[in-house]
């Protein structure tokens, strides 16, 4: 039996979480390397289709990392990724994604031990949903599709 | 009219030859046809339709035996979920010089596709076993097995997945709505005749959301903030006024605009029949992220209260375009619970 090994898709902003991940470099501490990360100017940035299409793409799970409520560097750019994180989790559980393959969390510049306790949780947690297999793209008589 | 009496002389020598055809649909498409009326005839005068399975007694020989390319023009409405409807659109791509996608099932997947968020086996097994009002003991299903060991009752296929038609063959131009107006399809058809062809891959209507011509545009605040979503029966409203403005979800923000507004002439929100704008790749995320932002508050408590004012964020979302979203619809539950 293969281990399974996660993809999980970070968007960091530049201003705080992808500082914190380059702290965490400077300080030799390591994370796993399951993380792929885009930077991002800012997590209010992170449009739904972002998430959606890393899924589609091939993630089994994605984070969106911002910083603290009241530090965003655009007044509350954070805040506007909490409330469309909220509605897409919702969204996701219709499509039968479970919610915790999406994380929201806050990581100032300097809390790179925080990064690196929440990338091994999130790896953890994928892990035990297993793999991520969406509904199959293609179709017709030239498919593998399964068909009644 | 005076454009289809000039098509008259335009087109005195040879008709072009005209097609029609319904894959996964609920007529309503046909119904933007028949609906022109007094010009359908104008236009029938000027053509040669050579296949209409809703009017015309052509079959599918009949297409077969024309040449490649010898049909002008064929208009292709309803998704495609089954397998002879994947062979009329192959067929119909070749023997015509341009496929036109009509109504938003085959543009998008339409309201049929919404059926992605199910197995295909549920599906099957709803619509012949568990409705109340089917009576059916022998439970044979069409396309599954006979129960007497007698092999596939059906020989035709039933895809796992509803798709739009582009998903199966290339499609030249699309003509949207949920059915489309009928001066859409006129206009569809009167660029073919005229040989007034947009660019491939055009979307007929306006290339700005509906908002822009929206009759209750005046009353769209530039800042909104809501604590939460009404239904329309929970709440007394104005009939002339932006329904957003008045905490009711309408999608015009994040929809193709060039309906006419008619929905919301009607007294009803947009529902984004018209599908995204150019450039945008998932309508849902779009008109989710729209939504989400008019939240007022951050406050776990608020924001609870307000994602639960959209009880069915997917069916609102993606009433129309699901088949054509990144995720198609809902994953592969057996896949990812093991
Ligand atoms: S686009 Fe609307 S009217 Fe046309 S076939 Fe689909 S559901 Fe019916
Ligand atoms: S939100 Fe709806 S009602 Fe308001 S202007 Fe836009 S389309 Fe019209």
């Amino acid at each position: 039996m293969t281990v399974f090994e996660p993809r999980i898709v970070g968007f960091l902003c530049g201003w705080c979480a992808y500082e914190g991940a380059d702290a965490a470099g400077r300080a030799r501490k390591t994370y796993p390397a399951h993380l792929r990360i885009v930077r991002v100017l800012c997590s209010g940035r992170v449009d739904p289709q972002f998430v959606l299409e890393a899924f589609r793409q091939g993630a089994d799970g994605v984070m969106i990392l911002g910083c603290h409520p009241g530090e965003c560097h655009y007044k509350e750019g954070n805040l506007q990724a909490l409330k469309m994180t909220a509605i897409l989790k919702k969204l996701l559980g219709q499509c039968g994604i479970q919610e915790e393959r999406l994380r929201l969390d806050w990581v100032a510049a300097g809390e790179y031990g925080k990064l690196v306790k929440i990338v091994g949780e999130m790896v953890e947690k994928v892990k035990s949903l297993g793999p991520l297999r969406l509904r199959e793209d293609g179709g017709g008589i030239n498919s593998a599709l399964t068909r009644h | 009219m005076s454009d289809l009496s000039q098509l008259k002389t335009l087109s005195r020598g040879k008709k072009p030859k005209i097609a029609l055809c319904w894959c996964s649909s609920c007529g309503g498409c046909e119904e933007s046809v028949f609906d022109l009326a007094e010009e359908l005839v104008d236009i029938m005068a000027v053509t040669d339709i050579v296949f209409w399975p809703a009017a015309l007694d052509a079959k599918y020989q009949d297409v077969a035996a024309l040449a490649d390319g010898e049909i002008t023009a064929t208009l292709v409405n309803g998704a495609i979920r089954m397998e002879h409807q994947e062979e009329m659109a192959r067929l119909l791509r070749r023997k015509s010089q341009w496929l036109i996608a009509h109504g938003a099932c085959a543009h998008l997947g339409g309201v049929v596709g919404l059926a992605n968020f199910h197995g295909s086996a549920d599906l099957l097994n709803r619509a012949y076993q568990e409705i109340p009002t089917v009576h059916h003991p022998a439970g044979i299903c069409p396309f599954g097995e006979a129960p007497d060991g007698a092999g596939q009752v059906g020989k035709r296929g039933f895809y796992e997945t509803v798709l739009p038609l582009n998903r199966m063959v290339a499609v030249d131009f699309y003509i949207p709505g949920c059915p489309p107006p009928p001066e859409l399809v006129k206009e569809g058809l009167m660029m073919v005749l005229e040989q007034r062809l947009p660019p491939a891959g055009t979307i007929l209507g306006k290339r700005q959301a509906l908002c822009q011509s929206c009759p209750r545009r005046g009353s769209l605040p530039e800042t909104l903030r809501l604590k939460e979503f009404s239904r329309m029966h929970q709440v007394t409203w104005d009939a002339a006024a932006c329904f957003l403005a008045q905490g009711i979800i309408c999608l015009g923000p994040a929809t193709r605009g060039g309906c006419q507004a008619r929905c919301l002439q009607g007294n009803m929100p947009c529902r984004g029949c018209f599908g995204p704008l150019d450039l945008v790749r998932d309508q849902g995320a779009k008109s989710l992220s729209f939504l989400a932002s008019l939240a007022d508050s951050a406050d776990p408590e608020d924001l609870q209260r307000f994602a639960d004012s959209i009880p069915d964020p997917g069916g609102l979302f993606y009433q129309f375009s699901l088949a054509a979203s990144l995720l198609k619809g809902k994953a592969d539950d057996q896949k990812n619970n093991h």
